[in-house]
């Protein structure tokens, strides 16, 4: 074993007995096998940089402003690399407008109709997933900020409770897994403290890139519970809960996972 | 009207609820007529597409790869539970231990948000549970 995960393993149990909110939060970067972390590391032979052409593009497209002449991203934000800095690490956030969470995915999605006329790109479509990645990218390295005013608090509570709540055939909550087991064995996987901040990631096990909600469904799949819909408040709290418990993690978009 | 006694205990048992009856002793007697086959038990807890019990548990004379390390490793099990206690473990291991993380495998009861999929079944039928029953009792040392 290395003796980093090694010490975070010590870690675990002491965090495990004592109280695991007061442990400062790891990476699931470091439960991966190193050749797994190699792939990340290197923007080269990181697969979801594919991804990231898509996104350039859609970032330049033209679309007509109805006055003979045309907008894009570029045309408001300017360069994504200066446009972009630090809005992931922002998110989600609370947007007045509908009076709800709004995440990375759906605001992008919404800019695109709103702001270009085109039509919004789904949730987990190509285009949004290497929207989000550009955009994503712009804050890595920087640690995730969430701005938690009364209004979020209540949606932390309430993607806390989702988190900790039982459910499935398998009877096992996210807790199970991602707070009172990190660091053990589950079959071929270590399992991670579960934080989102390397999201869209690529999974070598899906051999493609995917969202935190696309994961969060994965793992209720996993558990035979009734996943939600991508982009449903229950995945805005969960979402919004696992930002706040992963304050101050280093973004790492896009990564790659097992 | 209900004697004194049978009111008695239904208060006691409201007041102490579920998780102070647990008892690491229970025993379940046999879900089916027909002996339970420790090579198909085998099978059963093998098949990675049925919450094998290898996702948590550890068997050392078994070549499976990647085996859990959530419970505890099951070599020696039949020395320590006898069969009643090992298919109470399965049945439903909340009875035994109200915190356990261990899924009922043959219960459906007091589950949230189960897959409309899997909605009023159980993980193992009676049989299966039979048979990996008689596998585990094979497990002596
Ligand atoms: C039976 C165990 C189990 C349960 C229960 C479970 N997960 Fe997971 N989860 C895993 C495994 C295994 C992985 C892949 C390895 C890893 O990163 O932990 C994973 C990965 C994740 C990741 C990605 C972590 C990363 O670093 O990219 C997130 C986020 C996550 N889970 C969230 C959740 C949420 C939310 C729930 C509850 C709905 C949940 N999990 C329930 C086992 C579980
Ligand atoms: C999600 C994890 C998980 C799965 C899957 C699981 N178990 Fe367990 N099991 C545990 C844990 C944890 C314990 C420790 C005691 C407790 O918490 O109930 C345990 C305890 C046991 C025990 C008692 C061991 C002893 O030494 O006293 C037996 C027997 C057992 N499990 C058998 C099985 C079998 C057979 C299966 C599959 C049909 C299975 N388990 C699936 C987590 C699991």
């Amino acid at each position: 074993m290395k003796p980093a995960l090694a010490f975070l393993l010590m870690l675990g149990g002491a965090a495990n007995a004592a109280d695991p909110a007061g442990v400062a939060p790891v990476s699931g970067y470091e439960f991966m096998e190193p050749a797994t972390r190699q792939l990340q590391d290197d923007d080269f032979l990181n697969p979801a940089f594919f991804l990231l052409e898509q996104g350039r593009a859609l970032w330049d497209q033209p679309w007509p402003d109805g006055q003979g002449g045309a907008r894009s991203c570029r045309s408001c934000h300017g360069d994504p690399e200066t446009g972009m800095t630090g809005v992931a690490a922002r998110y989600p956030a609370f947007d007045a407008e509908s009076g709800r969470m709004i995440n990375l995915e759906l605001k992008l999605s919404r800019e695109v109709a709103d702001r270009l006329g085109a039509p919004a790109p789904a949730y987990e479509s190509d285009a949004l997933l290497a929207l989000t990645a550009l955009v994503a990218l712009q804050s890595r390295s920087l640690p995730m900020a969430i701005d938690v005013d009364a209004r979020v608090q209540d949606w932390v509570d309430r993607g806390r409770k989702m988190f900790e709540t039982r459910r499935g055939q398998l009877n096992l909550s996210c807790k199970s897994c991602h707070e009172d087991n990190w660091g053990q064995k589950l079959r071929g996987d270590t399992i991670s403290q579960g934080h989102i901040n390397a999201f869209p990631i690529f999974r070598l096990t899906w051999d493609e890139v995917g969202s935190r909600h696309r994961m969060f469904s994965w793992c209720m799949d996993s558990i035979r519970s009734e996943p939600y819909p991508f982009g449903s408040d229950e995945y805005l709290a969960l979402e919004t809960y696992l930002a706040v418990r992963g304050q101050g993690l280093l973004i790492e978009a896009p990564g790659v996972r097992r | 009207m209900a004697s004194p006694i049978l009111v008695l205990i239904l208060g006691l048992t409201l007041a102490v609820g579920p998780r102070a009856m647990a008892d690491p002793t229970l025993s379940h007697p046999p879900l089916t007529d027909q002996p339970g086959d420790p090579v198909r038990g085998l099978a059963v807890v093998r098949d990675a597409s049925r919450a094998s019990c290898l996702i948590c548990h550890s068997i050392a004379t078994l070549p499976d790869r990647d085996q859990g390390g959530l419970g505890p490793p099951l070599d020696g099990v039949a020395a320590r539970l006898d069969a009643g206690q090992m298919r109470q473990r399965i049945v439903d291991a909340r009875r035994v231990s109200p915190d356990t993380i261990m899924p009922p495998y043959h219960a459906t009861a007091g589950l949230f948000a189960v897959g409309a999929k899997w909605v009023g079944q159980t993980l193992y039928s009676a049989q299966d549970v039979e048979d990996v029953v008689a596998f585990l009792m094979t497990l002596k040392d």
